[in-house]
C-alpha cells in the first residue's frame, strides 16, 4: 500500500490548522495511509521568492531529507507544491531521490484527481461558490486551462466541486486574474497587491457568489483580510473543506 | 531612489483612473483572447516563433552580417551602432550632412531607448513624432507609457486639453474623431515640410536584406515616401532569417498587440526610393543587448517582439500604469530588460509582479517572462542590489525555519502575541499587511498540536 507524506504549508500550519485537517480527512477517507512527518517546516518559498536563493537551499534540502521516502507527496497548496516541483531544480537536481520527489508531490486536488483516480464526488453543498483559481496551481501545476492558452478547455478543481448537489459554481467575468498576494509581494506593493484584490472580490460578488473557494489558502488569507475589513458578507473556504463532507471515490 | 512600489500606490491611490486604465487594457487583452482562439493553430505558431528566434539568437551575428550584404546591394547604406550615443550620433551626421533641420518620425522604442528625441533637438533638428499617441505625448512632454498604446494613460477630455493648447482646437472639445482630423491636418503640414522620415522596423530578414515596419495609422508609409531620405533604426534582435518566417511573426504580432488580425499597413522595404536624392539608411543598434544575449538565463528576453501583450494582461501593469517602471519599455517584459541593463537603478521592478505567469502564458513568442523576473531576482540577491534589510529579514526567517523547535516557538509566539496587542499597535504604521487587511485570525492550536494530541 502506498503511503503519502503530509505536506502542510507553514503559515497553514500555524494559522490555518482546520485546513490541514481538512485534508487529511479527505485523504483517511479514501482509505489512504497518511503520515505526517514532524520534523516539517516550511519549502522555502518566501525567501526564493525573494531572490535570497541561499537561504531557501537548506530548506529544499530539509525537504528532501524528509519527505523522500514516502510514495507521494500531498500538500493542500498549488504554490508550495510548484516551489518543489519547478523551483527546486536549482539546488538538488542530480541527488539521490530528487527526481523520486519531484514527481511525486502533487496539490490536493491534482492528487485526487490524477493519482487517486477520483471520479465520483457524493455529497451536498448547496452554496453559490465563486472558484479562485490561484496563479501558481493554474499556470505552474496546469490544474486548469489558463484563460491566455487555446488549448481545450480543463479544470480539476472544478472537476470535483461541480459533483457537488446544489452547487453552483459562479461565472466570473475574468476568470483567473491573480488576487494580488503574490507571497512578499503583499507587503512590498501593498498598494496594487490590495488594489487586485478588492477587484477580485468585487468580480465574486457581482457573479452572486457567497463563497470564494479556492486551493491556496495564501490567496484565500489575502482576499479574507480585505473582506473582513470591509465587512463584506463573503466567506472564504479551502476546496478541501468543502470536500471534506463528501464521499470520494 | 523612488521604486515601483511607490510610484504604483501612488497610480493605484485616484482609483477612478486606475481602474478606468485597467479596463481599456484588458478590453485590449479579450480582444487578442478572440483573435488568439479564432485560429486553431495558435499555440504551434507560438512554438515555432519561439524555436525561430532561439534559433536566430544561436547565430544573430552570421544573420546580421547576411543582412548587411543583402541589403547593400540592394543599395542600403548599412550602419553599426554599439550603444545608444553612437545611434544618436550616426543619425544626427546623416542629417546634418545633407543639411536636413525636419525630420518625421515614426514609431521606434528603440529611439526613445536611445533618447534620440532630446539629442537631436539640441542640434537644431525639428523632430516631429507622427503616430498620434506618440504626437501626443510629444506635445506633453512625455515618453510614452505602453510600447504600443503610448498615450493610453490619458482620457479623451485630457487629449481635447492639449489640442486645444497646442493646436488651437475648441475649448471642452473632446470628440474622439474631432481630435483626430485636427491631429490629421496639423501632421499632414509637418510630413509635407519634412526632409527625412525616421521609422522603426519589426522584422529584418537577413536573406533579402529587406525589412518589414507595421503600423496602422500609415505614418510611417507617408514620412518614408515623401521626403527622400529613410533611416531606419533597429536593435540587433529584429532579425530574422528568412521571408518565409513573416508568416509566422504577423500573425502573432498585430493579433497579440491589439487584437487584430493584421495591421493595417505592413510595408516592406528593399531599397531607397527611386526619386532623385532617394537614400535608405539602416542602423544597427546593440546597445546592451549583446550583453544580454551573453547570459543563459535571460536570453530569451530578446525574443520580444514588442506587441505589448505582456503589458495588457499584467494585473500590476494595468494598475499601476507605464510610468511606474521609470523605463522605456515597461511591464513584465521591461523589468527584465530594464534591470539587466542597470540593475541598481532597476533593482526594484523584478519585484513589481505577483508572479502569476500571465505574461508567459500570453506571450506569443513564449519568453518564460515570469520564471526570468524569479531568475533576476536571485541575480540581484547576489549583487547585492536588492536593500540589506530585506536580506536580513530572509536570512532570520530562513533560520528559524530550519530548525524545527525554533519555528515551534516562533509560531506559537506569534498566535499567542498577536491577538493580544491593542488594536492601535497591532495595525501601526510598521505593519504594511494591515493598512487594508485583517491578520489572520490566531488560532491557539497549531495543526501540529493537533495532530500531536490525536497521536497521544
Amino acid at each position: 500500500m502506498s503511503k503519502v507524506g503530509l505536506f502542510i504549508p507553514c503559515y497553514v500550519d500555524q494559522m490555518y490548522p482546520q485546513v490541514g485537517l481538512a485534508t487529511l480527512r479527505v485523504l483517511r477517507r479514501l482509505g489512504i495511509d497518511v503520515d505526517f512527518p514532524e520534523e516539517q517546516t516550511c519549502c522555502g518559498q518566501p525567501m526564493a521568492n525573494s531572490g535570497c536563493a541561499e537561504y531557501a537551499r537548506p530548506l529544499a534540502e530539509r525537504f528532501l531529507r524528509i519527505f523522500s521516502k514516502y510514495d507521494h507527496v500531498v500538500a493542500p497548496s498549488g504554490s508550495c507544491v510548484s516551489m518543489v516541483r519547478n523551483h527546486y531544480t536549482q539546488w538538488l537536481e542530480g541527488k539521490p531521490d530528487f527526481d523520486h520527489l519531484r514527481t511525486t508531490t502533487f496539490e490536493l486536488c491534482e492528487y485526487l484527481v490524477d493519482v487517486a483516480r477520483v471520479v465520483k464526488v457524493d455529497g451536498d453543498f448547496p452554496c453559490k461558490v465563486g472558484l479562485h483559481m490561484s496563479c501558481h496551481g493554474l499556470r505552474e501545476l496546469r490544474l486548469g486551462r489558463s484563460s491566455e492558452l487555446t488549448v481545450k478547455p480543463f479544470n480539476k478543481v472544478r472537476l470535483l466541486l461541480a459533483q457537488l448537489r446544489g452547487i453552483e459554481l459562479v461565472e466570473l467575468a475574468r476568470s483567473d486574474e491573480c488576487c494580488g498576494f503574490g507571497g512578499t509581494f503583499a507587503v512590498n506593493e501593498e498598494a496594487v497587491s490590495c488594489l487586485m484584490g478588492r477587484d477580485r472580490i468585487a468580480d465574486h460578488e457581482k457573479a452572486g457568489a457567497e463563497i470564494i473557494a479556492g486551493f491556496d489558502t495564501s490567496c484565500l488569507m489575502h482576499l479574507d483580510g480585505l473582506i473582513r475589513r470591509q465587512n463584506k458578507p463573503l466567506r472564504v473556504m479551502h476546496v478541501a473543506e468543502i470536500l471534506e463532507g463528501a464521499k470520494l471515490s | 531612489m523612488i521604486g515601483h512600489a511607490e510610484k504604483a500606490a501612488t497610480f493605484a491611490a485616484d482609483e477612478g483612473r486606475a481602474h478606468w486604465h485597467d479596463q481599456s487594457l484588458w478590453f485590449v487583452r479579450l480582444k487578442r483572447d478572440r483573435q488568439a482562439e479564432s485560429i486553431p493553430e495558435w499555440e504551434d505558431l507560438r512554438e515555432a516563433a519561439a524555436a525561430i528566434k532561439a534559433h536566430t539568437l544561436s547565430r544573430i551575428a552570421d544573420y546580421l552580417e547576411e543582412f548587411e550584404r543583402n541589403s547593400r546591394s540592394n543599395g542600403i547604406q548599412v550602419h553599426w551602432a554599439r550603444d545608444g550615443a553612437e545611434h544618436n550620433a550616426i543619425v544626427h551626421r546623416i542629417l546634418a550632412d545633407r543639411g536636413i533641420t525636419r525630420l518625421v518620425k515614426s514609431k521606434s522604442m528603440l529611439t526613445e531607448e536611445c533618447h534620440l528625441n532630446p539629442y537631436l533637438e539640441a542640434h537644431g533638428i525639428e523632430v516631429t513624432d507622427t503616430d498620434l499617441g506618440e504626437r501626443i505625448v510629444q506635445l506633453r512632454h512625455e515618453p510614452p507609457s505602453h510600447i504600443v498604446l503610448p498615450a493610453i494613460h490619458l482620457k479623451k477630455e485630457d487629449i481635447g486639453e492639449l489640442f486645444h493648447k497646442e493646436l488651437g482646437t475648441a475649448e471642452g472639445a473632446s470628440d474622439p474623431k474631432y481630435l483626430t482630423e485636427a491631429a490629421r491636418s496639423h501632421l499632414r503640414q509637418k510630413f509635407m515640410a519634412a526632409q527625412a522620415g525616421l521609422t522603426g522596423v519589426n522584422f529584418a530578414i537577413a536573406e533579402t536584406g529587406g525589412f518589414v515596419v507595421c503600423t496602422n495609422e500609415g505614418n510611417a508609409d507617408m514620412g518614408t515616401s515623401l521626403p527622400p531620405v529613410h533611416i531606419a533604426c533597429m536593435g540587433i534582435e529584429k532579425i530574422v532569417p528568412r521571408t518565409k518566417d513573416l508568416a509566422i511573426f504577423l500573425r502573432l504580432l498585430a493579433r497579440s498587440a491589439t487584437g487584430q488580425p493584421v495591421t493595417t499597413y505592413t510595408t516592406h522595404f528593399h531599397g531607397p526610393l527611386s526619386t532623385p536624392g532617394g537614400e535608405l539608411h539602416v542602423v544597427i543598434v546593440d546597445n546592451g543587448r549583446s550583453a544580454i544575449l551573453g547570459q543563459e538565463t535571460f536570453r530569451r528576453s530578446l525574443s520580444c517582439i514588442r506587441c505589448g501583450a505582456c503589458m495588457n494582461t499584467c494585473p500590476v501593469f494595468r494598475r499601476s500604469g507605464g510610468y511606474s517602471y521609470g523605463y522605456t519599455v515597461p511591464g513584465p517584459i521591461g523589468s527584465l530588460l530594464a534591470p539587466l541593463r542597470d540593475p541598481r537603478k532597476f533593482a526594484s521592478l523584478p519585484f513589481a509582479s505577483s508572479l502569476c505567469g500571465s505574461c508567459s502564458d500570453v506571450c506569443p513568442v513564449k519568453i518564460d517572462l515570469h520564471h526570468e523576473l524569479y531568475a533576476l531576482r536571485e541575480e540581484l540577491v547576489r549583487k547585492k542590489a536588492v536593500p540589506l534589510h530585506k536580506r536580513m529579514a530572509m536570512a532570520v526567517l530562513s533560520s528559524v525555519l530550519a530548525r524545527p523547535w525554533a519555528y515551534r516557538l516562533a509560531g506559537s509566539l506569534m498566535r499567542w502575541i498577536l491577538p493580544r496587542l491593542p488594536r492601535d499597535f497591532a495595525y501601526g504604521p510598521w505593519n504594511p499587511w494591515g493598512r487594508q487587511r485583517e491578520l489572520p485570525p490566531m488560532p491557539q492550536q497549531s495543526f501540529r498540536d493537533f495532530i500531536k494530541k490525536e497521536s497521544e
